[in-house]
Parts: structure tokens; sequence; C-alpha cells
């Protein structure tokens, strides 16, 4: 079967310093997979990679068998190539109800009509409106982004990203700075998502990554250093070296 | 409890866009002027036609973020494409404006590609570069703009069967209607999707490929529509006078309509508008003053208001009123 997300030999380099060395990755249909690995490992690096946001020096990026590689950024969204962002991208002055609108209009190239008011998008709004009940941010859907406090508006980095329909969603570190008791309501959100989405994320509590992910990925210094399941990860004498031998020090 | 909360998302969203009671005595002052001061009729019709070409640059500058000192090169292109249309044999005033509109939208569709290409100081200097290119050109085509003398015999027919009269009745009349037309459409448009989207790019560019926009596209359209939009405000003007001069191309009325938007304040229909009401009717009254030195008053009025209302007067007044901020 085709993996819903596959690189072969992805490279980059700033200057002499590597980034990115001959990832091959492949992500099935439905995967939950982690990515971890110490700072600067270039994990972000290979998410800015894989949407398009950097350009790749060398190697392909294949999403549903297709090669993606040379598309721009938010075509491969349109395809269903998905991420949301570390430190919070919003729009601090547009309200939720506003941005999960305006992402599913992007989606369905209704963003163009200058002539149609917003309100008469029914289906968008119903839409982006049932995006956020299920992120548990109906109620604030009317406030301005900037308002609400920080565990809401990484709720809401999700909420742009799962209104775009992604086959393949990168999450870059989605519960980074949420304190331990409000997390649970994120992760909550993401054990709901459907079955048949890709989902890869970057994350360091290895709590949660143990839980969630089905395999992981152990990036060092721009390369993978091992692939595998939770059990074979967490009793690599590398990986406890090389990131788990901080903690356990 | 789903059903009442969309409800409420709805109503909220049509909320925004509803016609406030502010707006309507708005635009019932606007026809004091036929009334209370015939005299200033022709000042009327000036403001009218400055505060359409104000809301054109609102439109690229305060909604997309695309600051630009030159879009005089609009303005400019459609008054002597009215001009030369009359000149030549057609001077049917409705038509003239909207081939000019039309003519404009296009050409500025081809430069928006230039335009998208670049940002911050570069975005500044090419289009000021652009505008000051457009109005050497225009000098050197004497032969077809009559260069410095200015365009001569232009004859605009008279519209819908109204001659343009002495007092300038007629003229206030049909550049408050345009006005009026093309502020229902900027109405339409920012309050559109395509408005929420303009937003985002001057929210948070970095966001919108994120959600598969291809942004600049929105910003070629909404280029386009601008330049449309100023060029029917410098055929207004061509149309209301029989007459056009190179300082309809000139760098001076690009920075002053960022002044008038500025003053105004950016980013909000009515701000536009504000700030060339306030910007006109100070130049009137101060340059009776003295016409030399008139900008100087100008120059503290901006500096007040960038310092204590940095959304603008409409800013501060809407503030001072309690209403929501929008």
């Amino acid at each position: 079967m085709t993996a819903a997300l596959e690189t072969k030999n992805l490279q980059k380099s700033f200057g002499s310093l590597k980034v990115a060395r001959d990832i091959d990755l492949s992500l099935p249909q439905g995967a939950r997979y982690a990515l971890i690995g110490p700072n600067g490992a270039g994990k972000t690096t290979l998410i800015n990679l894989i949407t398009g946001m950097l350009k790749p020096d060398s190697g392909t990026i294949r999403l549903d068998g297709a090669d993606v590689t040379a598309m721009p950024a938010a075509a491969r969204v349109r395809a269903g190539l998905t991420r949301t962002f570390q430190i919070n991208t919003l729009f601090p002055d547009l309200t939720p109800i506003e941005a999960v609108t305006l992402a599913i209009c992007e989606r369905d190239q209704l963003a163009g009509q200058f002539w149609r008011s917003l309100g008469s998008h029914g289906a968008a709004i119903e839409e982006a409106n049932a995006i956020l009940e299920q992120l548990r941010l109906g109620d604030v859907a009317t406030q301005r982004t900037r308002t609400l406090p920080y565990g809401k508006q990484r709720l809401l980095e999700i909420a742009l990203a799962l209104a775009t329909k992604p086959k393949v969603l990168l999450l870059d570190e989605p519960a980074a700075g949420v304190p331990k008791d409000e997390s649970a309501m994120l992760f909550g959100v993401l054990e709901e998502l459907p079955a048949d989405m890709s989902v890869l994320f970057i994350e360091h509590d290895m709590d949660i990554v143990f839980s969630f992910a089905s395999r992981i990925i152990v990036l060092v210094s721009g390369g993978v250093l091992l692939e595998g399941s939770p059990d074979e990860v967490r009793n690599d004498p590398r990986v406890r070296e090389v990131y788990l031998g901080h903690a356990h020090a | 409890m789903t059903d009442v909360t969309r409800t409420d998302v709805q109503t909220w969203l049509a909320r925004q866009s509803r016609w406030s009671p502010y707006e309507i005595a708005f635009w019932i002052a606007a026809l004091v002027p036929f009334v209370l001061f015939p005299s200033y009729l022709t000042l009327a019709s000036q403001i009218a036609i400055t505060a359409l070409f104000a809301l054109s640059v609102d439109l690229v500058l305060g909604y997309a973020g695309i600051v630009t000192l030159g879009h005089a090169m609009f303005f400019g292109f459609g008054a002597y494409f009215a001009g030369l249309t009359s000149k030549y044999g057609w001077g049917e005033p409705l038509t003239g404006l909207l081939l000019a509109g039309l003519a404009a939208a296009v050409l500025g569709y081809v430069i928006s590609f230039l335009i998208t290409r670049v940002q911050h100081l570069a975005l500044i200097m090419v289009t000021m570069g652009l505008g000051l290119l457009t109005h050497e050109l225009a000098n050197s085509m004497s032969w077809l703009t009559g260069g410095t003398d200015g365009l001569q015999g232009v004859d605009t027919w008279p519209v819908l069967g109204f001659e343009f009269d002495l007092w300038g009745y007629t003229a206030y009349a049909y550049a408050l209607a345009v006005l009026f037309i093309c502020f229902l459409f900027c109405r339409r448009l920012v309050n559109s999707s395509f408005g929420l989207a303009l937003r985002g790019v001057r929210e948070n560019v970095r966001r919108m490929p994120a959600i598969g926009s291809s942004y600049k596209a929105h910003l070629r359209l909404v280029y386009a529509i601008s330049a449309g939009m100023a060029a029917i405000a410098g055929a207004l003007l061509t149309q209301t006078t029989n007459t056009v001069s190179l300082d309809t191309l000139s760098f001076q009325r690009s920075a002053d309509v960022v002044v008038m938007l500025i003053l105004g304040g950016t980013g909000r229909l009515y701000g536009a508008i504000l700030g060339a009401i306030i910007f006109m009717i100070a130049r009137d009254q101060l340059s009776d003053m003295n016409p030399q030195y008139w900008y100087f008053w100008i120059g503290i009025l901006l500096m007040l208001v960038v310092l204590f209302m940095p959304k603008g007067i409409l800013g501060g007044l809407t503030r001072l009123i309690g209403r929501r901020d929008e």
C-alpha cells in the first residue's frame, strides 16, 4: 500500500551546517508517529521541508504516492498535507470563528469571492462552528484570538489545521508551553482525530509520546538515528545516551 | 446546545456587517451641502472625489497591508483616460468612468505581479518609482497629454440628461452618487470572505500558506480593484472640471492620500472618507489664510494624530463614544 507521506534522501544544509541528512520517512495511512530528538536535532526543519516552507537541496517528498517536492506550500495544504506551529502562528485580531471559516473558504477556493457577504457562506460557517465545538472552543468562538488563554490558542492552532481537511497532519509540539493539567484536554482532542488521518507529531513530553505514538522516529543532528516501536526506542542504548540520558542522569 | 451556539455565531457574524445609525446619519449629512452650503459645492465634489481615491488606497494599504506611495498613477491614468475619450469624441460620462476603471484595473493587475514580489522598503520604492515614471511619461508625451499645459478640449456630455452647471449641483450629486456606489462595493468587499482573507494576510501572512491560501492571488486581485477605483476617482475629476493637469499624477497626490488615511484611520472605510474630508477642508481654509505654508498645519495635525490617536481620528472617536473598536 502507498504510504500517506514518504520522503526519500531528503537533504538540507544551511552553509556548512547539515540540518537534514538523507532522511527517509514513510508514514502509513492512519499512522500515529512521534518525532523526537534533542533540541537542534532538526525536527522543525524537517516539518518545514515536508510542508514546503523550506526547499530541500535534494530528495523527494511524496503525498499519497504523488511527488509534491516542487509544489508550493499552499498547494500542498490543499492537497491534504497540513502542519501546526510550535510557536502560535494565529491571526491575533480575528475571532476563532472568523479564522476557521477563512481556512475553510480557502480550502474550498471561495476566499476570492469579494461579491458575496461572509454570512452567505452558511455551510462554511457551520462547519467552522462544528470544528470549534469539537475542539472545546465553542464558547470563545466570537472572542478575539489575542484575548484567549494560551491553552485555547494552542487548540485553535489545531482547529485551523483541521479546517483544511488534512490527510496528513504534522503537529509541531502541540502541547508546547501548556501546563500539564491542561495538556490532558489537548491530547483528548488529538485522540479523537479521525482514524484514517495520518499524524506525525513532535513532542518533548515522553509520557505523551509513549502513550500516543504507535511508532517513534528519533532524530539526531539532522539524521534519523532510529525508528521503532515505543518499546524498541525506550530500550535502545543509543537513544538513552543521546536523548533520554539527560533526563535520567 | 449546539443549535444555540450556531445561531449565536451566525448572528454575531451578521452583526459585524450591519448598518449602524452613525453610518446612515453620515450619508444623510453628505446631502447637507446642497441646502446649507451651495457656494461650497465645488469643494464638496472635490472632497467626494478625493474620498473615493482614499477609499481605493485604503483597500490596498489599510486592508491588504500593501504600502503604496504611487497610487496617483492610477488616479491620473483614469483622469487622462476619461479626458482623452471625451476629447476624441465620446463624452458620455458613465461609460467614460466605467471604461477608465476597467482599463486601470487591467493595468493594475499587470503591475500587481511586480508589486507582490517585493515588501517593506522595496515595496514603497517600487510604488514610488512607478508613480514618478508615469508622471514623467505623461509629461514627455505632451502631444497626447498636453504636458504641463494640461489636456485641453475635454467636453463632458450631460450625465443622465443633467447638464454640469456652474454652481456644481450636478457635479456634486454625480460625485457623491459614484462615491456612494463605490463605497457600497467596498463595504461588501471588506465584509466578504475575500475581505476576511485580506485581514488574514495583514494579521499573519506566515499562516496563510499553512491554511492553504495562495494569498498573493488575493493581493493581486485587490490591487487591480483598487487601481480601477482610483481611476474612477480620477475620471470623475476630469468630468466635473473638464480639464486634466499633470498634477493628477504627481507624487504629492500619492503622498497626500496616505496622509489622509493616517489622519482618518487606516483599515476602516470611514477612516478614508473622514481623512479626506478633514484634509480637504483644512487645505481649503488654511490656504486661504496662507497659501504658501498651509502644509505646516497639516504636519502638526499629523503628528498629533500619530502620537495620540494611533488608530486615526476615527479610531479615537469610536473609542470616545465607547463603541466596540472595529
